[in-house]
């Protein structure tokens, strides 16, 4: 638990609490940016580097850009007179409260491994090779699932093709 | 034949000689200090000489002097625009988004500076060696999207708004090719530090370096990653998100003074950055073209690369016109991106096909001719002739 | 072949470039401050009062009759007529200027001052070195300053400078042979006629500079000499300019 950990630790808290906060969804995209910057540095201090990576390149080049892309179509930045709580609060905090509950049991029952053992050493290369050896079918599952999500897209995507003009 | 190591590695000297002054609790900051301290110097530097050296080759591409008035030959003329931009006005529109207004500049250069951690600009100089070194660099080149987005939207202006989200499709669009571009070389080393990656390329034979641009795959990857990262680094003939005749100047018209500066200051350093990694991956970073001129220091070839290559930038900016936006995206999305997979294809073939001529062979034709088949067929849906205005004449 | 014709234009840049070093006639800048561009001769800057003879601000040919401060669009031109008349440059009695001022910052160089005045007495300078260091009295040009010779005149526009000669000198012509004064009017018949009176200053002042070359060839050699009459006379029957401008000078001057 250093310093950084703290610092690293209160910047997604912030980051992510802002998201929720903000009124302007802008804002919230960019604070949730912040949130994810900052889990990608936690991961990048407890060694991780490829998970730390992907986290920012999957989630600030691609999810947050294309939340950013749907507001620059939509023209739906301006603030909204909504109430700052949603009606269905009671139930979101009583389902936040439960779960906060299983997760603390959870962590307090579980007796941790010592705080001195030895870092991992994960490179991206055993990753490929895990990747590519032990979970080769769930990679091409995967893959053949995108590949039908990207056709897809397309397919909607397509003009529709109209009829013969008389 | 060897470099006289004090020269080649006089910087690294300079360093540790440096760190033997400081406590050792302090050294890892002093060193981080240290290494970092001269890229953020050297690089707005040679921003400093891209921005004359462009509009005085500009200028002669298009039968005029350039500047040639501050200094001699007009080589003071970045001072002059520097302190230009410093003392104008700093104007923020009213209905500007004020605090992302104010950040996006600043994310945007912070994004364009920390790439440079991974780029090995000569021999053990490299800020740090990562282990997923080409990761990271793609991962913080991605955050420079984000602020082009900032940009855009907190001016609050249609053409800035119009700016950014050209900027922003053209940078989605140009990542998948800029990448897989690279992912041929990180099939041919096997690894993503950019460090081993020229390190594979350093070797002889009779002379000549193993570079992989000397490759059937390797050129096409070279030749599709600069493409990329001319579309990437938004310039001509990409240049659409700030076309000046539709848009004005695009996602950052609403900045002025310094914060302009800043904004141009970013997009050349996200240029040097991907012309850097081009030579890292494709050009043997610092290593020497020739095995006889290895005696030259080794940042010294990566320098004269980088400038070949911003050379080359200047050059094609002065011949091409603007693309058209659908052109830019069929470009990305039927040629670009079809082209980068078969050279993926074609760099494994090369990895399992044994070594000589056949395997040259077998690669260039694997690429030379999808090559001719996909100008063939974009030429066919195409009626090329000269253009008929109905209205302005 | 994909990517042929990138490569031709290359080429191109790149003889561009070598050839801007290796070839000086390529390049088409002028070095400004030390050499200039030769001055074209249908260029037109900033207008200038047109004087004769020697004395500058004798020989105006001005009569003050506020119709090119009228007819500005900018509103740039300031008249203040004398309440005496003074001898000009023949000795015919004749109202002059006491003030005239134009403001370049405010000029848009519409030349319809020129194309209105009845006495070719401002014209188009091609001196378009207009700057001044202060904001406020240094862009006024008095008088004084945008006085300048017609020989000036003759050396900045040669032909349009000699169709005015000649038609002057026609008028002056027309104007010495029958004495009295209305027979002037027959000279211009499409000027207003208020100014009909002052019509005689022009004719009469019109001084011996250059011989003027015979009417028609001059009028031939400029298309320009041979709209003038049409010019003027639209000055004076345009029923309404802009709203928020005064009366033309047609109405204004027959009400009188």
């Amino acid at each position: 638990m250093s310093i950084v950990f703290f610092i690293l630790a209160a910047l997604t808290i912030t980051g992510t609490a802002a998201a929720m906060a903000l009124r302007n969804a802008v804002h919230c995209i960019l604070a949730l940016t912040l949130g994810f910057v900052g889990l990608a540095a936690l991961y990048l201090q407890l060694g991780a580097q490829f998970v730390g990576f992907t986290q920012i390149m999957v989630y600030i080049g691609a999810v947050a850009i294309l939340a950013v892309f749907a507001i620059m179509m939509t023209r739906s930045a301006g603030p909204h007179p909504q109430p700052a709580f949603s009606r269905t609060w009671r139930t979101g905090t009583l389902i936040a409260v439960i779960v906060f509950a299983v997760l603390a049991y959870a962590i307090s029952h579980t007796t941790l491994a010592p705080a001195t053992l030895p870092q991992p050493e994960v490179t991206v290369n055993q990753i490929g090779d895990t990747l590519m050896h032990q979970y080769a079918l769930p990679l091409e599952i995967l893959g053949l699932l995108l590949t039908a999500a990207l056709i897809g897209a397309v397919i909607v995507a397509m003009p529709a093709k109209q009829e013969a003009p008389q | 034949m060897t470099t006289p190591d004090t020269i080649d590695q006089i910087f690294v000297i300079t360093k540790h000689w440096l760190l033997g002054y400081v406590p050792a609790p302090l050294q890892p900051i002093a060193s981080a200090i240290l290494s970092v301290l001269p890229v953020m110097g050297v690089f707005p530097l040679l921003f400093a000489i891209t921005t004359v050296l462009e509009r005085k080759g500009l200028g002669r591409i298009q039968n005029r002097y350039g500047p040639n008035r501050v200094g001699p030959a007009g080589f003071w003329q970045p001072a002059a625009d520097g302190i230009k931009s410093l003392t104008k006005e700093d104007v923020v529109p009213r209905n500007a988004d004020q605090i992302v207004h104010f950040l996006a500049p600043i994310v945007l250069v912070i994004a364009s500076f920390i790439v440079y951690a991974v780029l090995p600009i000569g021999r053990n100089m490299v800020i740090t060696d990562l282990n997923s070194g080409l990761l990271y660099f793609f991962a913080v080149g991605s955050m420079v999207e984000l602020s082009v987005f900032m940009a855009g939207w907190s001016s609050h202006s249609k053409y800035s708004l119009l700016g950014a989200m050209r900027a922003t499709a053209q940078m989605i669009s140009y990542e998948i090719p800029l990448v897989l571009a690279a992912v041929v070389v990180i099939m041919a080393t096997g690894s993503l530090s950019t460090v081993t990656i020229v390190n594979a390329q350093t070797g002889y034979t009779m002379g000549f370096p193993h570079w992989f641009v000397f490759t059937p795959w390797g050129f096409a990857g070279f030749i599709l990653f600069m493409i990329a990262a001319t579309a990437e680094s938004n310039r001509s003939p990409f240049d659409l998100p700030e076309g000046e005749s539709e848009i004005i100047a695009g996602y950052y018209i609403e900045y002025s003074g310094f914060k302009f500066a800043l904004f141009f200051l970013g997009e050349y350093l996200g240029m040097f950055a991907t012309s850097g990694l081009a030579i890292t991956l494709f050009l043997g970073g610092w290593a020497a073209p020739f095995s006889f001129l290895t005696w030259i220091p080794s940042y010294f070839w990566f320098f004269a690369k980088l400038l070949v290559i911003i050379g080359v930038f200047i050059w094609v900016r002065g011949t091409l016109p603007r693309l058209r936006q659908d052109q830019l995206m069929g470009f990305a999305w039927k040629f670009m991106l079809p082209m980068t997979l078969l050279n993926v294809f074609v760099a494994a073939a090369w990895h399992f096909l044994p070594t000589g001529i056949i395997r040259w062979a077998v690669c260039t034709a694997l690429l030379v001719i999808p090559f001719i088949v996909f100008s063939m067929g974009l030429k066919q849906n195409k009626k090329l002739q000269v253009r008929t205005y109905r209205f302005a004449e | 072949m994909f990517g042929s014709g990138v490569l031709k234009g290359m080429a191109e840049t790149a003889r561009n470039f070598l050839g801007s070093y290796v070839d000086k006639d390529r390049l088409t800048t002028v070095q400004y401050p030390e050499e200039h561009a030769p001055r074209i001769e249908a260029s037109r800057n900033f207008p200038f009062l047109v004087y004769d003879g020697p004395d500058p601000m004798a020989g105006l040919r001005c009569v003050s009759c506020f119709i090119c401060e009228k007819e500005c669009p900018p509103k740039c031109i300031i008249i203040e007529k004398s309440t005496d008349k003074k001898p000009d440059a023949v000795g015919k009695p004749q109202a002059y200027p006491v003030k005239f001022n134009i403001d370049v910052s405010v000029c848009m160089s519409c030349q319809i001052c020129v194309e209105v005045c009845p006495f070719d007495a401002i014209k188009m300078d091609v001196d378009f070195e207009q700057t001044a260091t202060s904001r406020f009295d240094a862009l006024l040009r008095t008088k004084q300053q945008l006085a300048k010779s017609n020989e000036y005149y003759h050396q900045i526009h040669p032909t349009e400078a000699a169709a005015v000669d000649a038609e002057l000198a026609a008028a002056r012509a027309k104007a010495a042979a029958p004495k009295p004064a209305p027979a002037v009017a027959a000279a211009k018949p499409a000027t207003p006629a208020p100014t009909s009176a002052a019509m005689a200053s022009p004719v009469a002042t019109a001084p011996p500079t250059a011989a003027p070359p015979a009417p028609p060839t001059a009028l031939s050699s400029r298309p320009e000499a041979a709209c003038r009459s049409g010019e003027t006379r639209s000055a004076t029957t345009e029923a309404s300019p802009t709203p928020d401008a005064p009366a033309p000078p047609a109405k204004e001057t027959a009400s009188e």
